[in-house]
């Protein structure tokens, strides 16, 4: 079988530009979804929070500065060929490297404390990363990271529906959570949704959907007309920008599924910020 | 737009309104969760704190690293309802404004109309744009803490929002 070496360095350094490049650089998606925003809105407090975003956003990207101080934590999504080797070292430290490099050398704030309950002490290189790993066929390594803040990941939720609930269940929990969120998570929110698969699998599936784009619709066009329908439904809310009122609450929802048991449904509710980061490079 | 200086001055304080926007000049210091939980602690064991926080402001925010030449990182505000445990034993001692973003607890507010204080509101998530306004930065306390130790900060033209003011008026009650 032939092999296709990858060296670990080469892995480390594409590593440190995802997480560099996420944090300084929004993506067009964001960026145009801000703007148009900012034109539909009729509260001017609105408008004026938008273009303080937009601002903010030039001012990241031109000084090659975090958009954000909480330049959050390392989520990786990984799509590993099976017909990769890794030369000169092993796959996870490749990666781990690459987050504190990036960390530390572009002046990312490190908001990682080694253990949840007692110590609560800092790692100082913002490891470890999360790394979600998949072997799939082929010779390549794709890798999709985003850089997660906490002000909304502590706004998100997960609930064991059952099959009754139906489409109404998974609507009203959708917009129970974010209305629970209102102002904290630094609206307009981007809104990641997982139904399906098990427990862990739906959180999963959650934080995958607010890595894709958000100027993307779900294949399935049932789940697109939903994510349509619940976006509507969440900016009739006047969360808006800043949770100071106004027609933008979220900028876009994903919803992301999987196959589940007969007993259950599953869905999870991962709530992003404005400031929704993520590239993706493929070695 | 109304224009006010830290430490703030008892008829500034009383003259802002929830919805009103803000540029604030002056000193402030920062502090996040692991400093308050610190405060709290002395306090709870009869220890003075380490600055004296009578009639000043505290602004939750743990900054990005500073670049070369730079004052600050970028520092927008963090969540403020996590120093919710906190803040009412720390307007007691006389805090009069806490900066940070989204709402309070009932406890909070009650404490703020009490000690006559206001919360500010800065805009979550601009945290370049904010870093502007700061124009010094100086290591106060507890260093270990890395971004969340307590910081004293010259700011100039910070643009805030007043969220909740010395009568209990809320911006986010609508």
């Amino acid at each position: 079988m032939n092999v296709r070496k990858i060296p670990a360095s080469q892995i480390t350094e594409a590593v440190k530009k995802l997480f560099m490049d996420c944090n300084y650089y929004i993506g067009d998606d964001i960026s145009q979804a801000l703007k148009d925003a900012r034109e539909n809105e009729d509260l001017q407090i609105a408008k004026d929070v938008l273009q303080q975003l937009i601002d903010n956003n030039s001012i990241a990207a031109n000084e090659r500065i975090p958009m954000c101080q909480d330049t959050g934590m390392a989520v990786l999504f990984v799509e590993y060929g099976d017909k990769v080797a890794v030369e000169d070292g092993s796959f996870k430290d490749a990666v781990e490297e690459g987050v504190r490099r990036a960390y530390i050398d572009g002046y990312l704030r490190k908001s990682v404390v080694s253990d949840p309950v007692f110590d609560r002490k800092n790692t100082k290189d913002n490891t470890p990363a999360i790394i979600h790993t998949e072997i799939t066929q082929g010779d390549k390594i794709h890798i999709t990271a985003g850089g997660k803040g906490f002000g909304s990941e502590n706004m998100s939720a997960i609930k064991m529906l059952t099959p009754s609930a139906g489409v109404e269940g998974v609507k009203k929990f959708v917009l129970d959570t974010v209305a629970h969120a209102g102002p904290n998570p630094c609206p307009p929110m981007v809104v990641g949704v997982g139904i399906g698969g098990t427990f862990e699998k739906a959180a999963q599936l959650a934080k995958r959907a607010t890595l894709r784009p958000i100027n993307t619709s779900n294949p399935d066009e049932r789940y697109a007309k939903l994510e349509n329908e619940l976006l509507e439904e969440i900016n009739k809310m006047n969360i808006g920008p800043a949770g100071l009122g106004g027609k933008t609450s979220a900028l876009g929802l994903n919803i992301e599924t999987y196959p589940t048991h007969i007993a259950g449904m599953p869905v999870a509710v991962n709530i992003c910020c404005h400031a929704c980061r993520h590239k993706e490079v493929t070695i | 737009m109304k224009k006010i200086t830290f430490p703030i001055s008892e008829e500034q304080l009383m003259d802002l309104k929830a919805g009103d926007r803000v540029l604030a000049s002056g000193y402030l210091y920062t502090a996040r969760d692991a400093a308050h939980k610190r405060m709290y602690e002395l306090l709870q064991k009869g220890e003075p704190l380490p600055v004296d926080i009578s009639g000043q402001t505290i602004y939750y925010v743990g900054a990005a690293p500073a670049k070369p030449g730079c004052a600050v990182g970028p520092c927008g505000p963090t969540s403020s309802y996590r120093m919710d445990k906190y803040a009412p034993s720390l307007l007691d001692l006389g805090l009069k404004v806490m900066i940070g973003k989204g709402m309070r607890s009932d406890e909070v507010i009650n404490s703020i109309i009490k000690n006559k204080a206001v919360y500010l509101i800065a805009i979550g998530g601009a945290a370049a744009l904010i870093a502007k306004s700061i124009k010094k930065s100086e290591l106060i306390c507890y260093e270990d803490l890395g971004t969340e130790a307590i910081y004293r900060y010259e700011v100039e033209d910070m643009p805030l929002i007043v969220g909740i003011d010395s009568i209990g008026g809320n911006v986010y009650v609508r």
